[in-house]
């Protein structure tokens, strides 16, 4: 993909108000129990196959290009094909996510037949002792692999997504060798997000600390380490008035159920397609509004960190740590991995401990960090 | 190619962004951007309109061009486009795609 064209098309499509892109989970039903899944795989009323195909007209209509869909585990509904085949006439480009548990031949056939862009299949690790201790499902890697070489061998573009947490995080090398077989690309990806109900219980499971500093140094894990550890550029306008990302602007998300969302990680309900047209959502709705009324400049901790030009921030972990306008701790947490530079979150949070705990005793340590905010920002 | 018939290929992906038509390729994700005379043409090829009539019938209606030059200007952007593998020439009427019949919008 030309990447200066994307760039070209999504700053056109961010000038008209166009949602270019957009993420739909047809069901958060799963056949796998993945230890770290922030979903709630009960069926609470997901729409119907004549509500969707009305929901893709409108997304068609609204001019969204880049359809995601996904789940759950979108082969648990057995109209997936029919959704998907909608799609497709509509002339989305869809990609589609799976853990591929249910992709056999009549499947990988179909799937190709219909031009999907490209499949993206969760691949926790190499051993099926580890993959399918994650996903607690018994014979699961074994079966996800077969998929993937049978949609290759169709010429269908498959990408291996792996997930790093504690369960499998000396696996990753062993992942990309697998994936260097099985000639597909592959993601990695650090990142534990707490459930869709706020419960952060599963962010025990990430990892932390000097483990995420060993992977952000590795060759293998981020390619040019140099480039990808250097310190933080000066702070300037361009980063200041800086989008924190797409969600709201170019790309929403929506749920199973007919919510409307600004992104998969930001759970801040801005309207339902059951009860309003998706444009007049995606216009007029206050939630969206203010997301996208927010410029790097207005977050009050962030807007005077030194990483601000280069920190992955998502603005709905941010939320999800109880503002949008906030921080997110553990974007902080992989800044200070790559650069060994605390972030303002960092060392506010530090201080303010300090305050609280050692100011009486120990006013040397208040002040010490003090100095170090001031010298990096 | 004075019979030619052209239909878009079930295998891209495309939309209208502004005056232009957005089209990637799924066999190789190629992007591809058309402007508003080929975004026409594109929108015509349904595989029943020979292309001589979509010049005559809706570019030349549409835009101030000599049909001659606008003829041979749409024969070369269609060539293009197949072997692009965006778009499906043939001597007669397509044949319906797997993807189905396309929806307009």
């Amino acid at each position: 993909m030309t990447t200066a064209l994307m760039q070209e098309l999504n700053a056109r499509a961010l000038e008209l108000g166009v949602p270019f892109s957009a993420h739909l989970d047809v069901t958060y039903r799963c056949n796998e129990r993945c230890v770290h899944c922030y979903l709630d795989h009960d069926d609470h009323g997901e729409m119907t196959l004549s509500e969707l195909k009305n929901l893709l007209d409108q997304l068609a209509e609204a001019g969204v290009f880049f359809l995601t869909l996904s789940g759950g585990e979108v082969l648990m509904r057995m109209d997936f094909f029919d959704i998907l085949r909608y799609a497709r006439e509509l002339r989305f480009n869809v990609k589609m996510k799976t853990n591929a548990f249910m992709v056999r031949e009549k499947e990988a056939d179909l799937i190709r037949e219909l031009g999907v862009q490209s499949v993206q299949i969760s691949i926790y690790s190499h051993r099926p002792e580890i993959h399918d201790g994650i996903t607690k499902l018994p014979g699961s890697l074994k079966r996800s692999v077969a998929a993937i070489r049978l949609l290759k061998s169709r010429g269908v573009n498959v990408t291996m997504a792996n997930v790093l947490m504690r369960q499998n995080l000396h696996d990753y090398a062993g992942v990309r060798a697998l994936a260097k077989e099985l000639c597909v690309e592959v993601t990695t990806d650090p990142t534990i997000t707490p459930k869709m109900d706020g419960d952060r219980g599963v962010l025990g499971l990430g990892i932390r600390d000097s483990q995420l500093n060993g992977i952000f140094h590795d060759s293998q894990f981020v390619g040019n380490v140099d480039e990808f550890c250097a310190q933080p550029a000066a702070l300037d306008d361009a980063a200041l008035d800086g989008l924190p990302c797409s969600a709201g602007h170019t790309y929403c998300y929506i749920s199973p159920y007919g919510d409307v969302y600004p992104c998969v990680q930001f759970p801040l309900a801005c309207g339902n397609v059951r009860k309003e047209k998706f444009l007049d959502i995606w216009r007029h709705s206050k939630q969206i509004n203010e997301v996208r009324s927010i410029r790097a400049r207005d977050l009050p901790t962030c807007s005077a960190c030194t990483h601000l030009g280069s920190c992955t921030r998502c603005p709905g972990l941010a939320f999800m740590e109880g503002n949008m306008r906030g921080p997110s701790s553990l974007d902080c947490e992989k800044s200070f991995a790559r650069t060994g530079i605390p972030s303002a979150n960092m060392l506010a949070r530090m201080a303010s401990k300090a305050a609280i705990h050692d100011s009486a005793a120990h006013p040397s340590s208040f002040s010490s960090l003090i100095q170090i905010t001031t010298a990096r920002t | 190619m004075k019979n030619c018939y052209i239909a878009r290929s079930p295998m891209v992906a495309a939309r209208q962004l502004g005056g232009e038509m957005v089209i990637m390729s799924a066999a190789d994700s190629t992007l591809f951007t058309l402007n508003e005379v080929a975004s026409l043409i594109w929108k015509s090829a349904d595989g029943a309109t020979p292309l001589w009539e979509i010049v005559n019938g809706k570019v030349c209606a549409e835009f101030d061009v000599d049909p001659e030059i606008a003829l041979a200007d749409a024969e070369r952007l269609v060539g293009e486009l197949a072997d692009h593998g965006l778009l499906l020439l043939t001597n007669e009427p397509a044949r319906p795609s797997p993807v189905g019949a396309e929806r307009s919008l």
